[in-house]
């Protein structure tokens, strides 16, 4: 708040270097490929929800629209994309298209209703979108299977030449290469005239208002993207996993890619990757330790971030620092 | 006509829990500006520790129900002064974070304590009889809730309206500053009003078992519930969580029974038109 800098520092630069960051990110990929080769479906899933996290950080971390409802676009691209395999293609790129679509649509418009409101009202509003998405999939039972969830979906190879093997090789690359792309994507928004109009909008929406600035559209335009992110992300489930439930409108699930957005820092793409990584990596290890009560272990973990790390993990750097040259 | 009642009647005592819960989240989100998503918790520790004097240790349910209110406000003092006091100062996204920790630590130690089954309330013979009502018979105790319900309301009323401590509370609620300037110990207030809303929701709790049955998910399961209450009364108003608390109760009970199929569909529905067209719900003050 109080550093006016006139440039404004470029987002997702690590230590000035250019693109510095998306090589690690590409070896860490590379080395959790062959480090793990027994658990791609589970590396698949940590993937799929860095994307989640991702659209929810253009959505929260940069334009402050605080909402726990971006379930309702997740499991909206889900159902499309699952759909449209089951009674158009199975091809995948056109699915991920459908699923973005169908995100990016029930974003708009309930974004139109949603970005009146603010605070708490708001929250509960984007609750109650996903509550009713969650109850129309369960009613439209000759649709979408209700609670049983939505089967028969067959994948075609992706792009013609790489078919889903049983080991989950070609799904792993297929949702990394999607990822990366919408992240590379993000990271140019970020540093765009729009991001950083975004930006604004989240620091004063009045001081945006009075240098001209289309709040209320921008903010639409914001919670639109987001939510065609979202949908793909949903695609890709439904894609990888060839079934769709119940489950992808779910408030857990809402809550805990917030979770795993302010674990990793909010505003900071690398931190909605940090973030998630490591919250799926607690959840699966102490569900696999101990199956009734890794709740627990995650309840502390969150606390410990709110309370000794309130900016998140991406902020630990900084605060190490600050810590070792003595407060300042 | 009679439809008609059997609606209102049950609407208005599901009405009754949700305020009795509700009451003290939507206080301490208009005194402390907390988004409390733990409050649920509160009822769940009340229901659990009733469910727990009852059915080991054989007591009866006129005991239980206050040993389980008394033992939640024992509860929420500490943590008042403990972990809420430091939350107070955060981000409206730490806030919803931290106490969302909290739930799931609450959750996590009833599950680990009780396991995740159904909690049952054996209700007491009394309260278990049918009354007849001419139209139709119902269980006592969903008059017994009515009745608590009201005398709730008015007791707050009384509190808020005709005591000291109302005043200050009501001073704290319009302006934290000046009252604490002006030397009402807000600190105290904040204590009194949290315990008081923990204790009031332990008693929703207990009561409205039959309706929200007690098990361990259950301050997830109904927090957007216990929300919507807030959000549509209006922080921190009483009166409007009263309004809203029977309106809503009314309106699930009423869709329920008349359109069975797409109700919770009609229901979201219905709140999202009316926090589109009111976002600071019935009484609400703007922020």
């Amino acid at each position: 708040m109080t550093d006016t800098t006139i440039t404004p520092k470029r987002t997702g630069r690590i230590a000035g270097i250019p693109f510095l960051g998306e090589a690690i990110l590409i070896a860490l990929v590379l080395a959790a490929y062959f480090l793990f080769p027994y658990n791609l479906a589970f590396l698949t899933r940590i993937l799929i929800m860095v994307l989640l996290v991702l659209s929810l950080d253009l959505v929260l971390g940069f334009a402050g629209i605080a909402t726990l409802g971006q379930a309702a676009m997740y499991g909206t691209g889900a159902y499309a994309a699952g759909l449209f395999a089951v009674h158009v293609t199975g091809a995948p790129l056109p699915g991920l298209v459908v699923g973005a679509l169908a995100g990016a649509v029930l974003a708009f418009i309930s974004g139109l209703v949603l970005m009146r409101a603010r605070g708490l009202t708001l929250i509960m509003l984007t609750i109650a979108v996903a509550s009713i998405c969650h109850e129309i999939a369960n009613k439209a039972r000759d649709v979408t299977g209700g609670a049983d969830g939505l089967r028969g979906i067959r994948m075609e190879p992706v792009l013609g030449l790489f078919e889903f093997d049983f080991i989950g090789k070609t799904a792993y690359w297929y949702v990394f290469v999607v990822v990366f792309v919408v992240f590379l994507l993000l990271k140019r928004l970020a540093n765009a005239p729009l991001g950083l109009s975004l930006k604004g909008l989240h620091e004063s929406p009045e001081r945006m208002a009075a240098i001209g600035a289309p709040v209320y559209r921008r903010l639409v335009l914001a919670y639109t993207l987001g939510g065609g992110i979202a949908g793909v992300a949903g695609a890709l489930a439904a894609q990888v996993t060839q079934l769709v439930s119940l489950e992808v409108y779910s408030f857990n699930l809402s809550a805990e890619a917030l979770i795993m957005l302010i674990l990793g820092g909010t505003g900071r793409l690398y931190g909605a990757i940090i973030g998630t990584v490591i919250f799926m990596t607690v959840h699966h290890v102490a569900a696999a330790a101990d199956p009734f009560n890794w709740l627990f272990l995650i309840g502390l973990m969150v606390l410990g971030v709110v309370f000794f790390l309130p900016k998140g993990l991406a902020h630990l750097p900084t605060a190490l620092t600050r810590l070792v040259r003595g407060r300042t | 006509m009679s439809l008609l009642l059997n609606i209102l009647i049950d609407g208005v005592a599901y009405g009754m829990v949700l305020f009795m819960i509700s009451v003290g989240l939507s206080v301490t989100m208009g005194l402390m500006r907390v988004i409390n998503l733990a409050h649920g918790g509160f009822a769940l520790i009340g229901g659990a520790s009733c469910h727990w004097l009852i059915a080991e240790q054989g007591m009866s349910f006129w005991l239980a129900a206050p040993l389980g209110v008394a033992a939640v406000v024992a509860l929420a003092w500490p943590l008042e002064r403990l972990i809420y006091r430091r939350i107070y100062g955060f981000g409206d996204l730490q806030q919803v974070l931290a106490t969302i920790g909290l739930t799931f630590l609450i959750i996590a130690t009833v599950n680990r304590l009780f396991g995740s089954s159904l909690l049952a309330l054996t209700l007491p013979d009394v309260l278990a009889q049918s009354v007849d009502l001419g139209f139709r018979t119902l269980p006592l105790h969903r008059l017994i809730v009515i009745g608590a319900g009201i005398v709730v309301i008015a007791g707050l009323w009384l509190l808020i309206d005709r005591t000291r401590f109302g005043i200050r509370l009501r001073a704290a609620v319009d302006n934290r500053a000046t009252a604490s300037a002006i030397g009402i110990n807000t600190g105290l207030i904040y204590s009194a009003t949290f315990c008081l809303g923990a204790g009031l929701a332990a008693v929703g709790g207990i009561l409205g078992a039959e309706m929200l049955p007690i098990e361990a998910y259950y301050p997830l399961r109904y927090m957007v519930l216990f929300l919507i209450v807030v959000a549509v009364g209006g922080m921190g108003s009483i009166s409007g969580s009263f309004a809203a608390a029977i309106a809503l109760g009314v309106l699930d009970t009423a869709t329920r029974y008349l359109v069975p199929d797409f109700g919770t569909i009609f229901f979201y529905a219905c709140i999202i038109l009316f926090l589109a067209l009111r976002p600071n719900g019935l009484w609400g003050r703007t922020a």
